[in-house]
C-alpha cells in the first residue's frame, strides 16, 4: 500500500484527475442505477397495477343477478387489457357472498388480512410463479341476493420485471453516455489547467543561466503560489551571489593595503644593517602580521555569517545559550587576561528564530570590539526591553566620540549590508547578522556610564516576553 | 411401416370411428412410427386425424433415423382433460401435445403445464402465434362455409356472412332447415369458433338469431356435416374446418367451399411440451421442425397449412385481403373461452336459438 501511494503522488495530475474522475463516475453510477433500477420497479408496479385494478373492475362490472344467482359473462376487454403484459400468466377468482368461488382458480389464497378489507392488492404466488392480485369487491342488494362479491384478478410479473429492467437499462446508457462527456471534459478542462505550467517550464528552461530577475507572474492565482516561490528561491540566490562578489572585492581590497605594509618592510628589513633597527623592523612585521592574521580571521568570520544566513536552516535559538556559549569558549581570556569580563543573564528565556552559530560570531565580534577599545569591566549579556529581545557586549568606557558614533549609526542604519571598507569589520558582521535574522544593531552610551553595542530582534514568541 | 392401431374403444363402445370424426370420447387411435428397437421414443398426444398428420410425422422421422413415435389421437376435451389432471399429478408421460383446442391448451399453459423453448424458428412465428414460448400454433385452417355444388345455384353462393343472412331472409326460403353448423355443446372445436364468432362481430348475433329462426340444424361432428351437405341432406353448413372440407372434396368434387370475405377466422393448433416431458430436447426439435421449410411443406401437403390462404395461389377459391384473415391468437384472453360462468351464459344463448331436440 504504501507503495502504491508513492507510485499515487508520483503520477501525473491527468492520471490523479482520471482516477477520480472514475471514481466518481462508477460510485455514481452505481447508485444511480440501483435508484434506477428502484424507480424502474415502482413505476412498473404502480403502471401494472393499475392495469390489473382496470380489469377487475371491467370484471366485477360485468356481475349480474338473475334469479337469486350471479350471472357472469367475462369480458374479453379485461383479458386482452392484462394480455399487455404479453407474457403473463392471468389468474382470477371471483368470490360469492357464501364464499364459494363462483368461477376461476380456486388456487389464489387471498391472505388473511386482506379478506376483509375493500379493495387492494396483495403478492402470491400463481402456479409456482410469483404474481400480484388485485382485489375488488361488489356489494348486491337485490331481493334475491344480499352481499359482497370479491373480483380478484392477478398476473405473473415478467412484464413489470421486464419494463423495470427496460428503464434500469435507459438509464444506464444515459449514464455510459454522460460518463463519456465527464470524461471527456475533465481531459479538456485538465490540459487548459496545466497549460500555465508548461509555460512556466518553458519559460524557465529558455532563461540565462545568470539571469535571476523575477518570473513573469501573469499566470492563474493557483500556479502564482509556486512562481512567487520560485521568485523569493531566486532573490536569495541573487543575495547571496551579491555577497559572495562583494566580500571578494572587499577581502581583495582589505587585504592590499597590509600586504603592501608587510612588502614594504621586509624591503625596508633587507637593505637595513644596523641590527638595532632590523630588530624593530622585523618586530613591526611580526606585529603586522598578527594583524593580518586576525582580518583574516575576521574575513572568514564575515563569509561564514553572510553565507549562514541565507542558507542555513532556522531554528528557535534562547539568547541567554548565545551569551553563554561566548562566555564560556572564553577566547578573551587568552587574548586580554588583564580584562574583566563577566556574564549577565536572566531567568526568563529569550528565544528567536535564527542561527545559533552566526549569533554566536556576531556576539564574539562585539565582546572582541569591547575588549580592544573598551575599558573593563566589560559584561557580556542578554536581556530584554519593551517588546524585544537583545544580546550585548558592554564596557565601562565612553564609547566611540559622538561624531564617529554618528557616522557609524548612519552606515549601519539601513537594512543591507554594507560594504566594509578598513577597520571595524565586526561591526559589520555583526550588522550583518542583525538584517539576516530581522533584527538591527544598535550602538549606545548607556545612562548609569558606559557603553553598549547590542542586536536586537523581535522575540520569536511575542507572549513570552 | 408398421400400422399398429389399437382399437380399444370397441371395447367401451360399438360405435364405428369414421376417419373424420374427432368428437368421440377417450383416447381413439394409436400409431407407431419408425423402428421398433429405437433407443428414444417419443410421445405424441393429438386431436389430429392420423392419416391427416401421418405423413407429416413420416417427413420428421426420415431425417432422424433411430427415433420412434407414438402418436395417440385423442378428442380435445379428453385430451384437455388427461393433460390437466396429469400435469396436476405433476404425471405427465407425453412429450408433445397438439390440440385444436386452443383455448384449452391456453388454459394448461396458465396453469404452468408447459415447458419453454425458444429457438430461431419459433421466433419466427408471428406474435399471435406463440405465448411465453411455451406454446406455438402450427397450422393454418381456415373455417370455411360449404354449400353443394348441385343443388346451390352459383348466383346463391353466399360470400359473406351478410349473403347467407340474405339467403335465410325470405320467408319461406329454401334454404330453411337446410343449413347446418357444430353443435357447440358437444364440439370444443365449434364452441371455440362460435365464441371467437362473437368476439369478431356483431353479425354473429344476428346470424344465431336467423339460424334459430329458419331451424338451422346444430350437428356433431366435421365428417358427418361435410357427407350431409354433398349428399343434399344439407344444403349449406356454416364454420367448417377448411382443412377437413378441403381433404373430403380432393374425393367429392360435390361440395364447393368458400372462405367468407367479411373475415375468416383461421385455427391454429397449438403445440406445448409438457414441462414433465422425459424427451424434451426430441420434442423441440419436432416443434423446431414443423416450423421449418420442410416440416412447413409437409403441413401444407396435408392441407394442415391451407393452400386456400395463399394469396398467390387464387385457382382454388377466391383470394382474401389479409385483413380479412382473423387468425385464433394464442392470447390469455382465450381463458374467457373455458370460464366455468361465461361458458354457462354463452350456452344458454345458445340453447334458447337451438332448442333441444
Amino acid at each position: 500500500m504504501p507503495d502504491f501511494q508513492q507510485r499515487f503522488d508520483l503520477s501525473s495530475l491527468t492520471l490523479r484527475v482520471a482516477f477520480g474522475v472514475t471514481l466518481l463516475l462508477v460510485i455514481g453510477g452505481l447508485l444511480v442505477s440501483i435508484a434506477a433500477f428502484a424507480y424502474g420497479r415502482e413505476a412498473a408496479r404502480s403502471a401494472y397495477d393499475r392495469l390489473l385494478l382496470g380489469a377487475a373492475n371491467d370484471i366485477a362490472s360485468s356481475i349480474a343477478v338473475q334469479d337469486g344467482r350471479a350471472v357472469l359473462e367475462l369480458r374479453v376487454s379485461a383479458f386482452e387489457l392484462l394480455a399487455l403484459a404479453p407474457d403473463d400468466r392471468i389468474g382470477y377468482r371471483i368470490i360469492g357472498p357464501d364464499g364459494t368461488t363462483l368461477t376461476g382458480y380456486d388456487e389464489i389464497v387471498v391472505p388473511a388480512e386482506r379478506r376483509n378489507s375493500r379493495d387492494g392488492f396483495f403478492d402470491s404466488s400463481f402456479f409456482g410463479e410469483e404474481a400480484r392480485f388485485a382485489i375488488v369487491t361488489k356489494r348486491f342488494a337485490e331481493r334475491t341476493l344480499n352481499g359482497t362479491m370479491q373480483v380478484i384478478v392477478g398476473q405473473t410479473l415478467k412484464a413489470r420485471e421486464a419494463m423495470a429492467y427496460e428503464i434500469t437499462r435507459q438509464a444506464v446508457y444515459v449514464l455510459i453516455i454522460s460518463g463519456f462527456a465527464m470524461a471527456l471534459l475533465a481531459t479538456v478542462v485538465v490540459r487548459s489547467v496545466l497549460r500555465p505550467l508548461k509555460t512556466i517550464a518553458g519559460g524557465l528552461r529558455a532563461r540565462d543561466p545568470h539571469d535571476l530577475t523575477p518570473l513573469n507572474t501573469a499566470v492563474p492565482k493557483e500556479t502564482a503560489v509556486m512562481i512567487q516561490a520560485l521568485n523569493a528561491f531566486m532573490a536569495r540566490l541573487d543575495r547571496q551571489m551579491n555577497s559572495m562578489r562583494h566580500l571578494i572585492s572587499d577581502t581583495a581590497h582589505q587585504l592590499r593595503t597590509p600586504v603592501a605594509a608587510l612588502r614594504a618592510q621586509a624591503d625596508l628589513l633587507a637593505d637595513e644593517a644596523d641590527p638595532e633597527r632590523r630588530e624593530r623592523i622585523a618586530e613591526r612585521i611580526q606585529s603586522r602580521s598578527e594583524g593580518l592574521g586576525r582580518l583574516l580571521d575576521q574575513l572568514l568570520s564575515q563569509a561564514l555569517v553572510v553565507h549562514r544566513g541565507d542558507s542555513a536552516r532556522r531554528e528557535d535559538v534562547d539568547l541567554r545559550d548565545i551569551a553563554l556559549e561566548v562566555f564560556e569558549e572564553g577566547d578573551h581570556r587568552l587574548l586580554f587576561p588583564q580584562k574583566d569580563v563577566s556574564l549577565d543573564v536572566g531567568d526568563v528565556p529569550l528565544p528567536v528564530f535564527a542561527d545559533a552559530p552566526s549569533l554566536a560570531e556576531a556576539l564574539k565580534n562585539l565582546l572582541s570590539n569591547a575588549l580592544k577599545y573598551g575599558k573593563a569591566p566589560i559584561v557580556v549579556g542578554a536581556s530584554k526591553k519593551s517588546g524585544t529581545v537583545f544580546i550585548y557586549a558592554q564596557d565601562a568606557g565612553e564609547g566611540p566620540d559622538p561624531e564617529t558614533l554618528s557616522l557609524l549609526g548612519e552606515r549601519f542604519s539601513n537594512d543591507t549590508p554594507t560594504r566594509q571598507s578598513g577597520s571595524g569589520l565586526g561591526l559589520a558582521i555583526a550588522h550583518s547578522v542583525a538584517c539576516a535574522f530581522g533584527g538591527t544593531l544598535e550602538l549606545a552610551r548607556q545612562d548609569g556610564g558606559g557603553f553598549r553595542a547590542a542586536l536586537v530582534f523581535k522575540p520569536d514568541d511575542p507572549g513570552a516576553v | 411401416m408398421r400400422w399398429l392401431f389399437l382399437r380399444f374403444w370397441l371395447l367401451f363402445s360399438a360405435v364405428p370411428i369414421a376417419g373424420l370424426s374427432s368428437a368421440t370420447h377417450g383416447q381413439e387411435l394409436v400409431k407407431s412410427y419408425g423402428p421398433d428397437g429405437a433407443s428414444e421414443t417419443l410421445l405424441l398426444r393429438s386431436t389430429t386425424d392420423i392419416e391427416v398428420f401421418g405423413p407429416v410425422v413420416d417427413a420428421f422421422l426420415a431425417t432422424r433415423p433411430g427415433l420412434k413415435i407414438v402418436y395417440e389421437q385423442w378428442g380435445s376435451n379428453d385430451l384437455y382433460e388427461l393433460s390437466r389432471k396429469e400435469c396436476r399429478d405433476g404425471a405427465s408421460v407425453a412429450d408433445l401435445v397438439i390440440s385444436s383446442g386452443v383455448h384449452q391448451m391456453v388454459k394448461l399453459v396458465n396453469e404452468a403445464c408447459a415447458a419453454a423453448y425458444s429457438s430461431r424458428q419459433t421466433a419466427g412465428l408471428p406474435e399471435a402465434l406463440r405465448w411465453r414460448d411455451e406454446l406455438w400454433g402450427i397450422t393454418r385452417e381456415p373455417a370455411v362455409i360449404i354449400y353443394n355444388r348441385d343443388l346451390v345455384p352459383e348466383e346463391d353462393v353466399p360470400r359473406t356472412r351478410f349473403d347467407l343472412l340474405d339467403l335465410l331472409r325470405p320467408a319461406g326460403s329454401p334454404y330453411a332447415g337446410h343449413v347446418a353448423t357444430y353443435d357447440i355443446e358437444r364440439s370444443g372445436l365449434g364452441y371455440l369458433f362460435a365464441f371467437s364468432d362473437a368476439r369478431e362481430a356483431s353479425t354473429f348475433g344476428a346470424l344465431q338469431e336467423s339460424f334459430g329462426r329458419t331451424q338451422a340444424v346444430s350437428t356433431c361432428c366435421s365428417a358427418d356435416i361435410i357427407r350431409n351437405v354433398a349428399e343434399g341432406r344439407y344444403l349449406l353448413a356454416y364454420n367448417v374446418l377448411g382443412s377437413y372440407a378441403q381433404g373430403y372434396q380432393a374425393k367429392d368434387g360435390r361440395i364447393g367451399i368458400v372462405l367468407p370475405s367479411d373475415y375468416t377466422i383461421v385455427l391454429s393448433r397449438a403445440l406445448m411440451i409438457p414441462k414433465t416431458s422425459s424427451q424434451f430436447e426430441r420434442a423441440a426439435e419436432f416443434l423446431d421442425f414443423l416450423l421449418s421449410d420442410t416440416g412447413m411443406f409437409a403441413l401444407r401437403k396435408a392441407l394442415l397449412i391451407s393452400p386456400m390462404l395463399d394469396a398467390e395461389d387464387g385457382s382454388e377459391a377466391e383470394t382474401l385481403s389479409s385483413t380479412a384473415l382473423r387468425p385464433i391468437g394464442l392470447s390469455p384472453a382465450l381463458l374467457v373461452a373455458l370460464d366455468k360462468l361465461t361458458r354457462e351464459t354463452f350456452l344458454r344463448r345458445w340453447r334458447s336459438t337451438f332448442p333441444a331436440p
